[in-house]
């Protein structure tokens, strides 16, 4: 499946506002966050959560076609 | 209950109009300002940024969570984005209840919630004139206390 990721903050600086992304079928948060990790070696980001279609989401949890996904780095609200 | 997110500057005075009734034995009011000095470092302005979707469904959550806890539907908050100036304030929560402790309650128990969960970010602005997203995971004072 093809994946368009929403980036923020540091990681929207380093990557853009958003990638796309190959994954297997049936790929996992996790298996998100390996894929989006290795496009930011050398880059010095911090350790972010992910978000599937607003909530933030466990690493086991599948992906499906269609999701809104976004990286969501250390927020800093308030 | 009202939870927004909004670009333009907040008014506290309104939003407590907003909570306050004659039932009410308390109303408390929260106003967060940019502060002129971050972890050692001279500030001069801060851009806030959301991802908006999400920030408004977390924030509904959020107060419709405390409505639950303290038992008051006299919530309303307003976080702002976009470039503020020192002083300016970035967040407002009001808390009208019948009793002070449970609207103060009420109250901590949205900034912190706030805080942890709104995917929301700050770029502080410094009198260097570098910028720099603040990581709150990473700041010295957490450090110490792990």
């Amino acid at each position: 499946m093809v994946a368009n990721v929403l980036l923020f903050a540091s990681w929207a600086d380093a990557l853009g506002p958003s990638v796309r992304l190959e994954l297997p079928e049936g790929a996992t948060v996790r298996h998100l966050l390996d894929a989006m990790t290795a496009r930011a070696v050398g880059k010095s980001l911090p350790k972010p959560l992910v978000a599937v279609n607003h909530k933030y989401a466990r690493a086991d949890l599948h992906l499906r076609h269609g999701d809104e996904i976004a990286i969501i780095p250390p927020v800093a609200g308030g | 209950m009202r939870a927004a997110i909004v670009d333009r500057p907040l008014d506290p005075a309104s939003l407590l109009a907003e909570v306050a009734t004659p039932a009410s034995g308390a109303s408390t009011l929260f106003v967060g300002t940019v502060r002129e000095v971050n972890e050692g470092r001279v500030v001069t302005g801060i851009d806030y940024s959301a991802y908006g979707p999400m920030a408004e469904r977390e924030l509904a959550s959020v107060v419709a969570e405390a409505r639950e806890r303290f038992g008051t539907e006299r919530i309303v908050v307003e976080h702002r984005i976009g470039t503020l100036r020192l002083g300016e304030a970035s967040i407002v929560i009001a808390v009208s209840h019948a009793r002070r402790a449970a609207a103060m309650d009420a109250q901590r128990f949205v900034i912190e919630e706030v805080k942890r969960r709104l995917p929301i970010w700050k770029r502080e602005h410094y009198a260097d004139g570098t910028r720099e997203w603040v990581d709150p995971t990473r700041a010295p004072h957490v450090a110490e206390v792990r």
